[in-house]
């Protein structure tokens, strides 16, 4: 998207990170940019503890008895562990952090369309992250992170409150939601038409339409439980006169579409990456982008196929599954897409590109392995098993944790302005890689050989695959530190970064490594279309007409 | 390519398993073959199409409407036969065959409870007769739970307030796993049983006398089960209070009236025929209104009772 009008290099401002230093100026920024940053090491830091709960209980399975902690401890890990993981990181991870500083840049905007209340929504993410940790103090939370009732209307501990933490952390995912959709609306520079939009916005919008249409259900549920809880109003429990399968349909509701909240997020950054590293137009520009719409509006019809052995009808049942593989054919589409886009490309292997390289592999089988979970008789076997939950983690941690960390090191020259060490971050992407896999492929196997999940005790036979899998958790762990480490080492070094380190077409690479505060020296114009990496690119006007 | 399969799932021991282990293994090939279809052509591509300089000029290829929709339409094939296949496998799991056997099944924090159509309960061990289809009629007690039989490929959940069910036929002998796959507090992982898929001799001997728990409980235990279980403290209490028949309290040894004025003597032999023939003899003072419990108790139950009835002086 070359412009030619914009004069290049003439930095007359200075860049985002050296204007109005100091933590006030920080916490009262209404830049989109330092937003993200924001974002990034506050996620970041849950996505620690979130980690540590994960090892700590990998640890305990490591025996078939007790190992280190008691089953209470435990079961307040494993849903502490999914709480972080689910509603403080990944719901918020891409979106607000790579969404948050990249969005506006490819649109070629100065910020997002209401800068404040993107300000509100991370300061709502800190009261929310804040309540959902204060429930160990109040004895911790044991329901597993989908709160089931009855159970959860009944088990002591800080329930109501994780519930309503879950309820504000909504409140921040919508108001980010909102921002998004109003800036592709309002925002695109001149020229740029919905066609000319970066895929990465596809992705970002189509995530906005769930966050805001199925978010406020999640709220009026968990509000629900509340009411239960603490008025005993009959809603859930059977005790008092309600259904406790209600809870589920309604629980659902929102969180099988927040699974492509996680999804198509990861999604949107690997069409940037790929064709950047591809050298080359990505293939099928409408199919992408209309996929990704379309998992957004299917996302809504398919929640009960998590109820499959819930005692819901037959009839239920089969809508519910047929529907569900609907799913199947605008995930495969983008990933045949991407797989074009590399075909005959000139493919640097650059770090951003071996995560994006990760994720085909990993979403692959995270997609595939959908297919055993939708289809109706072998759900009936796979349910509630850990096939289920290596299945989830190959898509939500898996690919969406890969994604971001695809971004992260793709835009990371743009935010801090330094450039990371290729070689260490190369091996941390590969021990990553094996260390994810040697964790939840034994997963698959245990599973489908009848290991339930949210098990403290196991029976002996399943012991050699817990082992395989808590050894894997190790090798996962320290690739995720050795990346952390390296992208903290290259702050230590003074920005060498120079505008487009990977000869990128979109907006953001015409901007300053790092940019200044209002983004672009003078407002881009959408000439080009984003992916045109020919040596002499088109004009889109020019395209237009040769087309009819 | 049976390794692939013995390896992945635990071995069948019911009827009906046949096509979810069909399935399953039609879907995990398809996985291995797209996996490493996908990751061949990453691999050939990445091979092949190496950047060599920051120079290389690449073909210009937006779209090919042509190959687009092969790869939207193949993969809606592939996956509407899958759906059909899960979908009559899922129906087949759903009809209950008309002669099934019902048992009731209670979950509760942290044990299955199953009571049988002679009335007679067991705790988290359940014999059933092989190849006999099975119902099992289910519901909580408390929080849901889930009743899982990996070896069956049956599953589904117990939900208080309302009944779900379940059938299979086992056709391995021998001792299946049950786990309990819905979250349910402390207890979850503990919350195991068993089910014995019983030869007809095993069978045999399960009905005329109870489960390996019940023949092993010493007499009087047993009987005090009884007591509780099938009915007998509604009439007669064990602490001396007077209630539709006669307290048990020390009852045995001492000497009764009946209605024509006639003693017997509360031994053994009395309290045999109490329980198999009630109304021959009926103490002055009650109505006849006892039923008989000829076929609904065990002979060794019937012991139990006499030995218990002794042990309340």
């Amino acid at each position: 998207m070359a412009d030619a009008m914009t004069p290049t290099a003439a930095h007359s401002h200075p860049d985002y990170l050296s204007e109005n230093k100091g933590l006030w100026n920080w916490l009262t920024t209404v830049d989109h940019k330092r937003i993200g940053l924001m974002y990034l090491w506050s996620v970041a830091t849950f996505m620690i503890i979130g980690g540590l709960l994960a090892l700590v209980i990998r640890l305990e399975l490591l025996t078939p008895k007790q190992t280190i902690m008691s089953a209470e401890l435990y079961n307040r890990a494993f849903t502490l562990h999914g709480a972080i993981m689910t509603f403080l990181v990944i719901i918020p991870a891409i979106p607000a952090i790579l969404g948050n500083f990249a969005l506006p840049l490819l649109l070629g905007a100065k910020d997002v369309a209401f800068p404040r209340l993107n300000l509100a929504s991370l300061y709502v993410y800190w009261i929310g992250a804040a309540m959902a940790v204060s429930t160990l103090l109040l004895g911790g939370v044991d329901t597993g992170w989908t709160f089931y009732t009855p159970y959860s209307t009944t088990t002591g501990g800080g329930v109501s409150m994780m519930v309503l933490a879950a309820f504000v952390l909504g409140f921040s995912s919508i108001f980010t939601g909102l921002n998004f959709i109003a800036t592709t609306h309002k925002l695109r520079a001149p020229g740029m038409g919905w066609f000319q939009l970066p895929l990465f916005v596809w992705g970002m919008y189509s995530t906005a339409i769930i966050q805001i249409l199925a978010t406020p259900v999640l709220g009026i549920t968990l509000l629900l439980l509340v009411m239960e809880r603490v008025f005993h109003i009959g809603i859930f429990d059977p005790q008092l006169g309600g259904d406790p399968v209600l809870f589920q349909h309604f629980f659902w509701f929102y969180s099988h579409p927040a699974v492509y909240i996680m999804i198509l997020p990861a999604m949107a950054v690997m069409s940037e990456v790929i064709p950047t590293f591809s050298k080359k137009s990505i293939f099928g520009y409408k199919a992408i982008a209309f996929s990704s719409v379309a998992i957004a509006l299917l996302g809504f019809l398919v929640w009960a196929h998590h109820m499959f052995v819930a005692g819901m009808s037959l009839f239920a049942g089969a809508i519910f599954s047929f529907l569900t593989f609907f799913i199947a054919i605008p995930s495969a589409i983008k990933v045949f897409n991407w797989i074009a886009t590399m075909w005959r490309g000139s493919i640097d292997l650059k770090v951003p590109m071996l995560y994006a390289i990760n994720f085909l592999l990993i979403f692959t089988i995270g997609g595939l392995t959908g297919l055993f979970l939708a289809s109706l008789s072998t759900d009936v076997h796979l349910h509630d098993t850990y096939f289920v939950v290596s299945h989830f983690h190959y898509v939500m941690a898996g690919s969406n944790m890969i994604a971001l960390l695809a971004g992260l090191h793709y835009w990371w020259p743009k935010m801090y302005g330094r450039m990371y060490n290729n070689t260490l971050a190369t091996i941390a992407c590969t021990l990553i890689f094996i260390g994810f896999n040697a964790t939840f492929l034994p997963q698959f196997v245990m599973g489908s050989r009848g290991m339930p999940r949210r098990y403290y005790n196991y029976l002996e036979q399943f012991q050699t695959m817990h082992v395989a899998s808590t050894i894997g958790s190790w090798i996962l762990a320290a690739g995720l530190f050795l990346a952390l480490a390296t992208l903290l080492a290259s702050l230590r070094k003074p920005k060498d970064a120079v505008p487009n380190p990977w000869n990128g077409r979109t907006f953001e690479w015409e901007a300053g490594s790092p940019p200044i505060t209002h983004n672009f020296e003078h407002t881009p114009v959408c000439i080009y279309s984003p992916y045109d990496y020919r040596e002499n690119p088109v004009p889109i006007a020019e395209e237009e007409k040769s087309a009819h | 390519m049976n390794w692939f399969r013995d390896f992945l799932l635990p071995k069948s021991a019911a009827s009906n398993t046949g096509d979810v282990d069909g399935l399953f293994m039609f879907i995990s090939w398809l996985t291995v073959f797209f996996f490493f279809f996908n990751g061949g052509l990453i691999w050939y591509a990445v091979r092949k199409w190496r950047r060599r300089s920051n120079n290389d000029i690449t073909p210009h290829i937006t779209h090919d409407t042509k190959l687009e929709v092969i790869w939207s339409v193949i993969p809606l094939i592939v996956v509407m036969f899958i759906f059909f296949w899960g979908f009559r496998g899922y129906v087949r799991a759903w009809v209950v065959p008309n002669d099934a056997l019902e048992i009731v099944v209670t979950g509760k924090k942290w044990v299955w409870e199953f009571e049988y159509p002679d009335g007679s309960r067991s705790l988290n061990d359940l014999h059933v007769p092989l190849n006999k289809p099975v119902k099992l009629v289910m519901h909580s007690e408390d929080v849901i739970h889930s009743f899982f039989v990996p070896a069956f490929r049956i599953k589904r959940d117990v939900i208080p307030g309302r009944y779900t069910e379940l059938w299979f036929t086992a056709t391995e002998p021998g001792i299946h796993q049950v786990y309990c796959t819905e979250y349910c507090g402390r207890g979850h992982s503990d919350m195991l049983a068993r089910i014995f898929a019983d030869t007809p001799e095993q069978y045999e001997v399960f009905l005329r006398e109870g489960d390996e728990q019940v023949r092993k409980m010493p007499l009087k235990e047993l009987g005090k089960l009884v007591y509780e279980n099938k009915g007998c403290a509604t009439c007669h209490s064990i602490d001396g209070t007077r209630g539709q028949g006669p307290s048990f309290k020390g009852i045995y040894g001492h000497e009764l009236k009946d209605a024509a004025g006639k003693t017997h003597t509360v031994d053994a032999n009395y309290i045999r025929d109490s329980i198999l023939n009630p109304q021959a003899v009926v103490v002055a003072g009650y109505e006849p209104i006892m039923p008989t419990f000829q076929g609904l108790l065990r002979e060794r139950e019937i012991l139990g009772m006499i030995e218990y009835i002794k042990s309340l002086q």
